[in-house]
């Protein structure tokens, strides 16, 4: 049994602590996330789409929602050292925004500004925009988040204004974050003709074994391009829950980098809908599992229009006992002519145990179209190990080196330096704590 | 340097050399010739390190120390190098990064200090002179989307830059064009030292022409039957190997 009176218990708590805003839209659709909540529950195994992602080691035990901001002694120097150094930075302790630790100097129409301060001052976009996207796909995780929705970053990009540093959005979780719930909850918007690059880090810091449950909705105009990387790399004793979901426009790119590195069990659903026609969706994908992890990525691209174009590439490295899931659905819709959809999936397994379940699944209801798919599962290729050694590279440093060349594949793909600086260093330490597993 | 005897290796069960016997001084060009399959690239890819084959009998010596014990990368430190008759690409890491890796744990090996960025860099450029090379393919991943003669001159670039004491040449004239194989020559030639030892391993004379050896030894159905000097090798282009075949068991015997 899963633990929905416990956080209906919860829930009522929090709402006594809401005073004015309990009066609010944005409760009206907390009040029917838990009720919806109540009524589905979490996901089990018998779900066709958790069938390899047994969600029990969360939906048994009782988190704590992380509903007070709490008192932390983190620093900038030590943020920095978790994450990249940026311009333009929000900090998120436990899923509440720490002004202290944040700094964001984007052009003046632009409103970039924590979730819980938007619900007040841009009330209307947020009526608009929020909660939208996810609409009629909530699992008990995204009513979960909706439920306790507070707090997260809120971007509004205006037409035609393209910002060029990124926006680095940092949620880490800190020593009080054991047994809670940390549940952020971000609104991009960009209009017409409008650029962006946002960064999310997941990182932990001593945060031990706690649960994120995090949700994104991306809303992008006519034209908009964003950049949309993620950097997981959280504790391995913590959970970690994900649902991002893309509406975009006619025209408009949307090119997502997913890293996840850390974490003991980890879902990710990207759900891109291109609803209008000459759209673009990449989604690049990288998994990083030693140990016990479990890595699950479950992403739909929705060709709904015609003339649209997209690429996927998750890559897998597995090694120890880690398990792997992809699910990469395309759905090509009647009207979607001249769609071009390429999905591959690669896994490199380092062990005997280790394992990944792979799963394109491809439906096409219009007749031109290009789609193409390729999974391929393996181990380091044996002639290139050779070729290496024969240089004079030990063994184990050949074996190291052809490992991170295919993990770093994906990082070419991050237009942002030090986001690829740091993220080479995060495969690095963690490739050497694979091979010590 | 190098003393194989009676070496016998098999793979999936199939014998393929049956008893080669080969010595090589420092200062030496031998040349190993014979007809597709048999066994010159076997012999070559064993020297090497490749643990696909079986060795069933014999010994190979390499300075004193036995050969077919040590570990690829240690026969590499030890100076020994194979110029690949296929190449491999390594989609990922460039060519620069890939050497770095390789001198430094050779030099590691033998108690020198590990070169930095700038004076890697520095010698490489010079080693590419050597090869003909632009300084572009420096920071291409390894021989990905190079073409048949540039992945044979990144073999010998890489020989350049790593100085072995022994090289092993596998076919690295086939699929090259008449100026790309005096490129690839000319580079090889100009690396030979005298306490350095090249063995050559070839189906073709035509490469003999450039790199001219001390020694001609001609390798028919995994045992040399002939051994001779450069000469051997013009005889061989005139009545081709089948004459090799029929002359092996004289040859044995004498031998």
């Amino acid at each position: 049994m899963d633990q929905r009176s416990h956080y209906q218990e919860q829930f009522n708590a929090f709402e006594r602590t809401l005073n004015g805003d309990a009066a609010s839209p944005v409760h009206a659709l907390r009040r029917t996330a838990m009720g919806h909540l109540q009524q589905v529950g979490f996901p089990t195994s018998a779900d066709e789409e958790w069938r390899f992602t047994n969600v029990q080691p969360i939906s048994n035990r009782s988190f704590t929602p992380s509903i007070q901001p709490p008192a932390s002694s983190l620093t900038s120097s030590e943020i920095e050292k978790l994450t990249v150094p940026a311009q333009d930075r929000f900090v998120f302790i436990n899923g509440h925004y720490a002004p202290w630790l944040s700094s964001v100097k984007v052009p003046n129409n632009v409103r970039a500004i924590s979730l819980a301060e938007a619900r007040s001052t841009d009330r209307q976009m947020i009526e608009r925009h929020l909660a939208h996207s996810v609409k009629g796909t909530e699992t008990g995780f995204t009513a979960l988040n909706t439920a306790f929705l507070f707090d997260g970053l809120y971007l509004h990009v205006p037409s035609g204004v393209e910002i060029a540093e990124p926006i680095v959005l940092v949620y880490v979780a800190d020593r009080s974050a054991a047994e809670t719930v940390i549940q952020p909850r971000n609104l991009i918007v960009l209009e017409e003709r409008a650029a962006a690059k946002v960064v999310e880090f997941y990182v932990s810091n001593d945060g031990g074994s706690y649960l994120t449950n995090a949700v994104t909705e991306v809303v992008l105009g006519k034209r908009a391009r964003l950049e949309h990387d993620k950097v997981q790399f959280e504790s391995l004793s913590a959970f970690h829950m994900a649902v991002t979901h893309v509406a975009q426009s006619k025209e408009s790119v949307y090119r997502s980098n997913n890293f996840a590195l850390g974490g003991k069990l980890v879902r990710n659903e990207l759900t891109s809908a291109m609803n209008d026609e000459r759209c673009e969706c990449t989604l690049n994908g990288l998994s990083l599992g030693t140990g016990e992890q479990l890595i699950d990525n479950h992403t739909t691209i929705d060709h709904a229009k015609p003339n649209c174009n997209s690429w996927e590439v998750y890559k897998a490295v597995l090694a120890g006992r880690a398990r792997g899931v992809f699910n990469g659905k395309i759905f090509v819709r009647k009207d979607a002519q001249k769609t071009d959809a390429k999905q591959t999936n690669k896994t490199l397994l380092l062990s005997d145990e280790a394992t990944i379940d792979t799963k394109p699944q491809l439906e096409i209801f219009a007749d031109d179209v290009k789609c193409t798919h390729g999974a391929t599962v393996g181990q380091l290729d044996e002639q290139q190990v050779f070729y290496l050694r024969s240089r004079g590279i030990g063994a184990d440093d050949a074996r190291d080196i052809l490992t991170f060349a295919f993990a770093d594949e994906v990082v070419g793909h991050v237009s942002i330096e030090a986001v690829r600086d740091r993220l080479e260093q995060i495969i690095h330490l963690r490739l050497d704590e694979g091979r010590v597993a | 340097m190098l003393e194989i005897k009676n070496l016998h290796a098999s793979i999936n069960g199939n014998e393929i050399l049956r008893g080669v016997n080969l010595k090589v001084s420092a200062g030496e060009v031998h040349a190993i010739m014979g007809p597709n399959g048999s066994g010159k690239s076997t012999l070559a890819s064993i020297l090497a390190g490749r643990e696909v084959y079986d060795v069933t009998d014999g010994q190979v010596l390499y300075n004193g120390q036995d050969l077919l014990e040590m570990d690829p990368e240690e026969r590499a430190r030890e100076g020994v190098f194979l110029a690949f008759q296929y190449p491999v690409e390594i989609p990922g890491v460039t060519n620069s990064y890939f050497l770095k890796t390789a001198l430094n744990s050779i030099r590691k090996h033998r108690g020198l200090e590990e070169l930095d960025a700038v004076d890697f860099l520095k010698m490489v450029r010079e080693r590419m002179k050597l090869v003909e090379m632009e300084e572009s393919f420096l920071n291409r991943p390894v021989n990905e989307g190079f073409s048949g003669g540039e992945k044979k001159r990144n073999e010998i670039f890489h020989m350049a830059v790593l100085e072995p004491k022994l090289a092993l040449l596998d076919e690295t004239d086939s699929g090259l064009d008449i100026d790309a194989l005096r490129i690839v020559a000319d580079g090889v030639n100009k690396l030979r030292r005298k306490e350095n030892a090249t063995v050559v391993v070839t189906h073709y004379q035509r490469l003999l022409n450039y790199i001219v050896p001390d020694f001609v030894h001609v390798l028919v159905d995994g045992r040399i039957v002939r051994s001779g000097g450069k000469e051997l090798a013009l005889h061989l282009e005139d009545k081709g190997y089948e004459l090799m075949r029929e002359g092996s068991e004289t040859t044995a015997r004498r031998g």
